[in-house]
């Protein structure tokens, strides 16, 4: 039996020729990730567990992006943990205020994960990377404690679900709408353990930060990775990015998938997720009169330029609406510098916006957005559980930085009207 | 190892940002974060819990963030045990690594109801309400996981 392109790269990885589904494998790995938040813990177990060493200091990445620039005492000694082992073992990937992003956009944008790379980080959307055609998936502390000391780690080897896409995008509906859709359609179990495969003649047609949207929100659906194949787009992508060698993998064509579901691209449009589960999908023709509070337009899984590019198009020349308060959040400093350059930040800052250094903040409720009780949101983010933003009375509605620009505008869930 | 005590129950997608919210996660001291378990979705949680208790769950427990520090608040709050029908992947890895005992019975999840008393055989994965006098099966673990449940964690086996 063939296998699918998630098995291919744990077996290389493990030494095997072949590999099954449940088998158990321990595999090298070309990157461990964590940050200011995960990565105190990890440092605690490395410590306790009195490893005198990482096993690689390339390839080892500690990013300070959750909690900070440092919003309180106890988030300024967690990265201050970090910094003071980033400085012990000299590691080549410390990224703190002031060259930092959200580590889901800076790891790519840095070239430092590949196609066929096989890839933890102690963050569940790590899942990210699989739109480069790499194994990449959500870890703990302690995993990745062990990760950095071992360069190892252990796996199942997972089934898979086929996701054969056809057609192409409408405009104003963008890779949010489609993994929305997804997860609306299959719920946010519908690949537990499981690989989500994208592929079919669709793929094309989505640019590399539509991908890294949708793989980004695979663990939305409970699944181990999302993965991409490596056609052009990536190659291009990763040109002069990456400086190492990378590996393209394909399925093979006898692969097993435990379902196939074909995606028309064409027919979807704008897609909210309402409280409190990324799987309460309405498209936005759906959604009745909604009124907000506020908008965040960033995040891991929308704060790339051209998530600004749509927002900035949007907003330019209109202004907000006076009862909400929208954050727009660049996801990494160069993100940042064109987001300047290119004229989005005075569109955002003329249309009533305030736009942040990059930080997860809001997304997690953690800061630099936090809501009342009773107080509604609007978010490019990734989750809308009881109280993920503030207060647990609060709601966040999951939609594209298009639905989420107009509804800034409107001050209740709209969708983008014509145009651009 | 066995386990005893009263159910503390819970439905689908108990996801780790009502186990633990983030405005928690500037600590790492594990009391701190047991004093916060559960507190998004039911507040009365860390006054009701008692050492030994167990928790039960429907599908998907523990879903959404990685973070550690939701099996670490719920062993550090006393809970010897979470039982559900499944757990999201992060959740799992996580409570093996850590040494926070899990166990997938959906049937166990289904009839079992808030404050019954439980005790769980590990060895055999036979799980006993003793207040409705039922057995249920657990799914027993694979060898690999129960080598590292039983050195106490995954950092240990790697010894």
């Amino acid at each position: 039996m063939g296998m699918t392109m998630t098995q291919k790269i744990l077996a290389a990885h493990a030494g095997l020729d072949h590999v099954e589904v449940g088998q158990l494998i321990r595999a090298n790995l070309d990157m461990v990730l964590a940050n200011d938040i995960t990565g105190p813990v990890a440092i605690n177990e490395f410590e306790k567990a009195e490893f005198g060493q990482v096993f690689d200091k390339s390839k080892v990445s500690l990013v300070m992006d959750h909690f900070t620039p440092n919003k309180d005492i106890k988030s300024a000694e967690q990265c201050m943990q970090c910094r003071t082992f980033a400085r012990r073992f000299d590691l080549d990937n410390f990224y703190d205020v002031g060259n930092m992003g959200i580590e889901h956009a800076l790891l790519p944008e840095k070239g430092l994960v590949a196609a066929g790379d096989a890839i933890i980080g102690a963050d569940s959307h790590t899942c990210t990377y699989g739109a480069l055609g790499a194994f990449s998936t959500g870890v703990g502390s302690t995993d990745l404690a062990a990760g950095m000391a071992t360069g190892q780690a252990w796996f199942k080897i997972p089934s898979a679900l086929k996701f054969e896409l056809t057609g192409s995008l409408p405009e104003n509906v963008s890779g949010k709408d489609v993994i929305l859709h997804i997860i609306g359609m299959i719920g946010v179990d519908g690949a537990l353990y499981k690989s989500m495969e994208f592929t079919g003649e669709g793929v094309k047609s989505l640019s590399m930060d539509d991908r890294l949207c949708i793989t980004n929100m695979a663990i939305e659906a409970g699944a181990k990775n999302g993965i991409f194949p490596v056609d052009e787009i990536t190659e291009a992508y990763m040109e002069g990015r990456v400086e190492r060698k990378w590996t393209k993998y394909e399925a093979d064509t006898d692969a097993e998938y435990d379902e196939t579901y074909t995606i028309d691209l064409s027919a979807l449009r704008p897609t909210v997720s309402f409280p409190h589960l990324p799987e309460n999908t309405k498209t936005i023709d759906e959604v009745g009169d909604v009124a907000i509070q506020q908008v965040v337009i960033g995040s891991c899984t929308n704060g790339r330029l051209s998530d600004m590019k749509i927002a900035a198009e949007i907003l330019k020349g209109q202004h907000i609406h006076p009862d909400v308060r929208a954050i727009i959040i660049p996801a990494t400093q160069q993100i940042y510098k064109e987001c300047i350059k290119l004229g989005y930040l005075d569109a955002f800052i003329d249309a009533g916006c305030v736009v942040s250094t990059p930080t997860c903040g809001p997304c997690l409720g953690g800061h630099m957005g936090i809501l009342a009780a009773g107080e509604r949101c609007v978010a490019t983010t990734n989750r809308n559980f009881v109280g993920r933003m503030g207060h647990v009375d609060s709601e966040v509605y999951l939609a594209s930085p298009a639905v989420a620009a107009a509804s800034a505008i409107a001050g209740r869930i709209s969708g983008p009207k014509g145009g651009k | 190892m066995d386990a005893k005590g009263r159910v503390h129950k819970y439905g689908n997608n108990v996801d780790t940002d009502v186990i633990i919210p983030a405005r928690h996660l500037n600590t790492q001291d594990h009391k701190e974060l047991a004093s916060h378990c559960m507190e998004d979705i039911d507040k009365n949680f860390v006054n009701k819990v008692k050492e030994g208790d167990i928790m039960v769950a429907g599908d998907n427990f523990g879903c959404g963030s990685s973070r550690e520090h939701a099996p670490i608040a719920i062993k550090a709050s006393g809970i010897s045990c979470v039982i559900a029908t499944t757990f999201a992947r992060i959740f799992y890895r996580n409570s093996i690594n850590i040494g926070l005992p899990i166990l997938e019975c959906a049937e166990a999840s289904e009839k079992i109801q808030e404050g019954d008393e439980v005790s769980i055989d590990f060895n055999t994965g036979v799980i006993t309400n003793l207040t409705k006098n039922e057995t249920y099966q657990a799914l027993p673990f694979p060898e690999f996981i129960k080598d590292i449940m039983a050195k106490g964690g995954l950092m240990n086996s790697l010894k």
